[in-house]
């Protein structure tokens, strides 16, 4: 991809080195942030993944200054910058409702920052139609944000705020509003852009696919607490805990009690039946512990050596297009999720291969 | 539904006008009806041999009648200046809610509630010559002589100012807090401070409400009796036109004058009100393409 001229003449030197940041806050009494540590690192894309009300907007709203934390500090490029207002910040922000001036056309939405800066008006009209044509809405300089549709209004959001040459780009669920369709194809411009531009950006969503295509890393937030840090891939495959691997898409969690250790597997009890697991560190034999898996890796039908094995009733039946989910109800209270390609009859009595090396062993809650 | 409605658009929809009838009957015989039969007796001089605008022509050669018009446009200007004014700025604070919104929005309510007679005489009680403050600024020693206050048109637009600002603020309020909030985030983090934040984006949204506002409590404010009468100089510095028709009424007995002074008090609402209208049309010809409250 060849620089655009829209950011032509001054490389991608502007962004950040590194934010760091652990902060505190408070609601009345109820805490919404719990020393909620960060780093992000230059050119970075960091989302932040939750249900709603896990704080990860509020983490977003404190780094831009919009909301003042309650304790803690952060640093940009190690200068103390929370007592920074937000206008002196030097970051780009793109909001869930896009926050467009309804009363400005859509240039002098996008011209809006740079006419605080009192630039030149042949500069602002060049960097404005650039700017414009990055986010592919040449020609439509004229429109009010009223006459645009949703996916063109966050476009011009991105460029208002890309506009001023953002240190750091913030995304504040950017794509909520927008339909299904609308929404991947937004997902993929604005990986194109950080790729593109290479700024450091954080990015908030509810949406595990969007967090899993765009991140570099993904911060995992839980009632104002972090689960878990990682890498798009380790937070997919390696959950640390139950809340994450069930964000993750793990839908079925088998309560069991772990037995012997051999040979890198361990023995886990589950309603009178030993399946086995890949081992992992810090368990004992003995305790109580979770087995995830997703239900698109039970497999039907027996396995060869007949280790892992369950047996079931189909009781629901999911049409998903090209596959199907079904609930099995296995012996006992015990419910397991699978997918298939194959069509599912409900009432059928099925042999499930759960593979050893598919289950993520995790702490009981 | 939308497609029955585009078929039918030139003929009468016989549900949307039952729908409507209530309302228009309540127009027609509340305001329509009264309203021509007053033009028909101002029509109607008291002098048989007189034309039928005798009264229209003796109001605009007579010097001590149509100068109440002046009187009352000076009355009614600033106060609504100073009513708009105030309540934009306390509305605009409030916007994103304070401590004790609810009293303080009941404090700054209260006197809608109580007519303005009781505010009036309040107004006299407190204002008056006599009243209070002048009797505290007194025995404090900071005045030798009492402030008249009341019987001119200071009194007057104390008296207005009170009667018509809540129900400014509590527009102005409504209106600015249905603004969007992330709009003032955004424009701050476009470098936007809090001045530039009410100039560049929050006012010229408000704007329109802000105008609207302005008419509806200049036309009230035009409208001023009672306070002008109780507070004011009835004779002399607060003669407005509303006292002007009163007396020729029920001091002169010449319902027909009367009545012709109402008119032209009417048209002088109605001139006002197209002025207003024009210049928010201007003001906001760009908004209203592409806003619509959300």
């Amino acid at each position: 991809m060849r620089p655009s001229r829209a950011y032509a003449g001054r490389g991608m030197a502007d962004s950040i080195d590194k934010l760091q940041m652990s902060i505190t806050k408070r609601y009345g009494g109820k805490v919404v942030l719990d020393h909620f540590p960060l780093e992000v690192g230059g050119r970075e894309f960091v989302t932040f993944l939750g249900p709603s009300g896990c704080g990860k907007s509020t983490a977003l709203g404190i780094i831009a200054g919009l909301v003042p934390p309650s304790d803690g500090e952060i640093h940009l490029n190690g200068r103390r910058i929370d007592d920074v207002s937000p206008e002196k910040r030097g970051f780009g922000m793109v909001f869930q409702n896009y926050a467009l001036f309804p009363h400005l056309t859509v240039f002098g939405n996008v011209a809006f920052g740079l006419s605080l800066q009192k630039r030149p008006s042949a500069e602002i009209e060049q960097r404005v139609r650039d700017m414009l044509g990055l986010v592919r809405l040449a020609g439509y300089e004229d429109r009010y944000p009223g006459q645009l549709s949703g996916g063109q209004q966050q476009r011009v959001a991105i460029a208002r705020a890309l506009e001023l040459h953002p240190r750091l780009m913030l995304f504040d669920e950017p794509l909520s509003n927008l339909d299904a369709k609308l929404r991947v194809e937004m997902r993929a411009e604005i990986k194109q852009l950080h790729a593109q531009l290479g700024l450091t950006s954080i990015y908030v969503t509810h949406d595990q696919a969007e967090a899993l295509s765009l991140s570099d890393r993904i911060v995992v937030l839980r009632e104002g607490v972090l689960m878990q840090v990682g890498t798009p891939q380790e937070i997919h495959d390696r959950p640390k805990n139950v809340f994450v691997a069930d964000f993750m898409g793990f839908r079925n969690f088998l309560d069991v009690t772990l037995g012997k250790e051999a040979g890198g597997m361990i023995d886990a009890g589950f309603k009178g039946q030993i399946l086995q697991a890949r081992a992992r560190d810090s368990f004992r034999p003995g305790e109580h512990a979770v087995l995830a898996i997703r239900p698109e890796d039970v497999r039907l039908g027996k396995s060869g050596d007949g280790v892992n094995v369950l047996r079931g009733k189909v009781e629901l039946v999911e049409y998903l297009g090209r596959e199907q989910e079904a609930e099995i109800a296995l012996n006992g209270d015990a419910r397991l999720w699978v997918r298939s390609h194959e069509k599912l009859v409900l009432g059928e009595m099925l042999d499930l291969t759960l593979p050893a090396d598919k289950f993520v062993l995790l702490r009981r809650e | 539904m939308a497609r029955i409605r585009s078929d039918s658009r030139s003929e009468l929809d016989l549900v949307a006008i039952l729908c409507l009838a209530p309302s228009l009957l309540y127009v027609l015989a509340m305001f329509v009806y009264p309203f021509l039969y007053g033009i028909y007796i101002s029509l109607q001089p008291k002098k048989r041999d007189a034309g039928i605008f005798s009264n229209y022509v003796a109001f605009f050669n007579d010097a001590y009648q149509y100068n109440t018009i002046k009187t009352t446009f000076m009355l009614a200007l600033p106060t609504t200046v100073a009513v708009v004014l105030v309540a934009l700025f306390l509305a605009y604070g409030m916007r994103r809610g304070i401590w004790f919104e609810r009293t303080i929005t009941t404090i700054l309510v209260l006197p809608i509630s109580l007519g303005v007679v009781f505010l009036s005489e309040g107004i006299l009680g407190f204002y008056g010559h006599n009243g209070w403050l002048n009797q505290l600024l007194l025995a404090a020693g900071l005045i030798q002589n009492p402030l008249e206050l009341t019987h001119n048109s200071i009194g007057v637009t104390f008296s207005l100012f009170m009667q018509n600002f809540p129900f400014c603020f509590l527009m102005l309020l409504g209106y600015i807090s249905g603004i969007d909030p992330s709009l003032e985030s955004s424009a701050r983090m476009l470098g936007a401070g809090p001045w530039t934040i009410f100039r560049r984006v929050m006012f010229p949204l408000i704007a329109p409400g802000l105008i609207i506002a302005f008419a509806l409590v200049f036309v009230m404010s035009f409208a001023v009796f009672p306070s002008a009468v109780m507070v004011g100089q009835p004779a002399g510095s607060t003669r407005t036109i509303s006292i002007a028709a009163y007396q020729q009424a029920f001091e002169q007995y010449d319902m027909s004058y009367a009545s012709a002074i109402a008119v032209i008090m009417g048209l002088c609402q109605l001139a006002a009100l197209v002025v207003i209208v024009l210049v928010r049309r201007r003001m906001t010809i760009a908004t209203t393409m592409g806003v619509g409250k959300r």
